[in-house]
């Protein structure tokens, strides 16, 4: 058993306590080979990104747009599995300290047993969950109990739609960082933000909340992270990243990321 | 007593509910607390049966086939559908929906489609309301489907080819799922079958619920009772089938039959039976019967009939199955077909295929002679008929 330390570091709370603004990386696991899971994080790792999630892959991903539908598939082509991420993360704590969330569907969790799963997590030195089609109320009747025994962060996403009576719920049930949908649409990579969703990530940073926000959704280059980092205290880069994989494989990394944030 | 309706957050015993991510939630929620309040004024009930009268053409007969009951020996009606504007049962509920849409403010309908049915009945009530309609239906679908694709374009509707996944149904679903993320303050999702988020599951029986009501009347005149022994229908999503139990889901002397598609055969991998196929989890935001993996992918499935080509069943019909409630049959393509052909043989009338699946389960199963049976004829083959030609080398 290596629970070692984990318990008791707060990588996301220290992570998001640093100066600056910070870098939250989006990548599907087993993608673009099963076995590049482990050097992806080492070599975001290595270019100092701040935090990483990694992506389960599912058959049916409804809340993304098409680079994570495919990279999903090719994932699970690949053979990719909750049990064989849990196996590939056996030992990433040995080498890798960034705060590490694990982002995906429901039913891949349902399946492998909710508690197993949280078991699971604590196990391998996972902090933080994002599950964007568990929805807060089902969470917090069936499930908060179960994340919260095994000490793992639950992360609640927000939109502009989001009523500010619901943003203040979330805020209140969460303790990590809220995910702030940049604009209403799945995932992908955008040109840029418009007037409105300035105006949005403005709002929500004067409503005072406990929680930190990171941004996420259409964020693919210098420009829009800092248009988005100008209010919230983060971004996360999901698309474009696995775009930069599919295009020039772990060797495209670095660049990415200085480019991003030089 | 077991109850067989959805409570207030649209669980069915343990299946349903909405799994939705926090882009939904807006649009989910305002439908949640509007349709109940929306449905039940007596305004909209008005429009909404005069369109059904005038419009769709009901009340549809519920017709005493002598023939087949000989054959069988039982008092067999069949509630008669296939004569529903544009050929099945989905028009109730589109209409339903479409005023429903009207009455929250929406100008833009999106809806997905397997065989057509559905996304014709859609491109049908937004000619009817000048709304713009957009149709998802999987690349695969629309190659197999043509005639269907060509009535929505006439109709004023643009098809949109589903190109993830398999290309089918599911795929098709997940893609209307992403045009809603991506609309969140005008558009209205037209669902066409009880699956989905709550509060659709509930919303859409309610709508198809114009059938089992009429049964009780019609069955009343015929028989001097309002009940059958028996209502038997085929499960897709699960629809036509809600519609025909639902005025006597709470009525345990009723017994409810559902008759889903084997396709090749259960222990074939080629199959849509979910009953006996699938387990507990979540489909397109409603926890339910599912066919997948153990990792929780979902798998594709298989049948000869586009409408019943879908992984999962309606958390109304996982409940119906699991608390026993409901019998459920298994049908493969050709026992379909035969009993398709038999119909048309012994009644004139040639059913969709998904239909003629209910009416395989006569050689499933024995009745009393006096036992009243209703066959709900969900659909009427002409869509069907390259399939039939090819089947049986017409
Ligand atoms: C005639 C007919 N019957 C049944 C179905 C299956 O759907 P449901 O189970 O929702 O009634 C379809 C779907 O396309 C259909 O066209």
């Amino acid at each position: 058993m290596q629970i070692k330390e984990n318990k008791k570091t707060d990588r996301i709370g220290v992570a998001l306590k640093k100066e600056g603004p910070l870098l939250s990386i989006y990548f599907t696991a087993g993608y673009p080979h099963l076995e590049d899971t482990l050097p992806v994080l080492r070599e975001l790792q290595k270019n100092g990104v701040d935090m990483i999630e990694i992506g389960l892959p599912f058959s049916d991903p409804l809340a993304d747009g098409p680079t994570i539908q495919e990279s999903s598939m090719a994932a699970l082509k690949n053979g990719m599995t909750t049990h064989r991420l849990f196996d590939q993360l056996r030992d990433v704590r040995s080498e890798i300290h960034l705060p590490l969330i694990l982002m995906g569907y429901f039913n891949p969790v349902l399946q492998f047993g909710v508690e197993a799963f949280c078991e699971k997590c604590r196990e391998v030195g996972i902090d933080g969950l994002i599950l964007p089609d568990l929805p807060l109320e089902i969470y917090q009747k069936q499930y908060r109990a179960i994340f919260e025994k095994y000490g793992l962060k639950m992360v609640f996403l927000i939109t502009p739609q989001t009523s500010e009576a619901r943003i203040r719920t979330i805020d209140r049930t969460s303790d990590a960082f809220i995910y702030m949908v940049s604009t209403a649409s799945t995932t992908g990579a955008q040109q840029g933000f418009d007037p409105a969703a300035e105006d949005y990530f403005k709002r929500v940073s004067e409503m005072n909340l406990k929680n930190p926000q990171i941004v996420g959704f259409g964020i693919s280059n210098a420009q829009t992270f800092g248009q988005a980092t100008k209010h919230a205290k983060g971004a996360i880069i999901g698309s474009a990243f696995i775009k930069t994989l599919t295009a020039h494989g772990l060797s495209g990394i670095s660049s990415f990321i200085k480019s991003v944030r030089p | 007593m077991e109850n067989y309706h959805a409570d207030s957050d649209g669980f069915y015993g343990e299946f349903g509910g909405a799994f939705i991510p926090e882009m939904l939630y807006p649009n989910v929620d305002e439908l949640k607390s509007r349709y109940v309040e929306i449905m039940e004024s007596p305004e909209f009930q008005k429009e909404f049966h005069q369109l059904l009268r005038e419009y769709v053409g009901r009340p549809t007969p519920l017709y005493f086939a002598r023939r087949l009951s000989e054959k069988y020996g039982a008092r067999i009606y069949l509630k008669r559908e296939d004569l529903c504007h544009t050929g099945a049962h989905k028009v109730n509920n589109t209409i339903g929906q479409i005023l429903m849409a009207r009455k929250l403010g929406k100008k833009r309908i999106i809806a997905e489609t397997g065989a057509g049915q559905h996304g014709v009945a859609t491109a049908t009530v937004c000619a009817l309301m000048g709304l713009p309609c957009i149709v998802y239906m999987g690349e695969v679908d629309i190659a197999r489907q043509a005639p269907n694709v060509a009535r929505m374009k006439l109709l004023g509707a643009e098809v949109r080819p589903a190109r993830s996944g398999s290309r089918t149904l599911k795929d098709a679903t997940n893609e209307a799922i992403r045009d809603w993320i991506n609309n969140p303050e005008d558009t209205h999702y037209i669902i066409g079958s009880v699956v989905g988020p709550h509060p659709y599951p509930d919303m859409v029986a309610r709508f198809q619920a114009v059938i089992s009501e009429e049964i009780q009347k019609q069955l009343l005149e015929k028989e001097g009772r309002d009940a059958p022994d028996y209502v038997i229908a085929c499960v897709g999503g699960g629809s036509n089938a809600a519609g025909a139990y639902y005025h006597y889901l709470d009525r345990p002397e009723v017994g409810i039959i559902a008759v889903e598609a084997a396709g090749k055969g259960i222990s074939t991998g080629e199959s849509a039976a979910t009953s006996a196929l699938g387990t507990v989890g979540i489909i397109h935001g409603s926890k339910t019967l599912l066919m997948q993996t153990t990792d929780g992918q979902i798998t594709e499935p298989y049948s000869i009939s586009a409408g019943l080509d879908y992984p999962g069943i309606g958390p109304m019909h996982a409940h119906l199955f699991t608390s026993g409630r409901g019998e459920f049959h298994s049908v493969t393509d050709q026992q379909a077909m035969e009993a398709g052909k038999e119909l048309a043989a012994l009644e004139g009338i040639i059913p969709a295929i998904e239909t003629a699946h209910a009416f395989a389960v006569l050689k499933q199963r024995t009745f009393n002679p006096e036992d009243i049976l209703v066959f709900n004829l969900s659909g009427r083959g002409d869509k069907d008929l390259q399939t039939y030609i090819e089947h049986f080398n017409l």
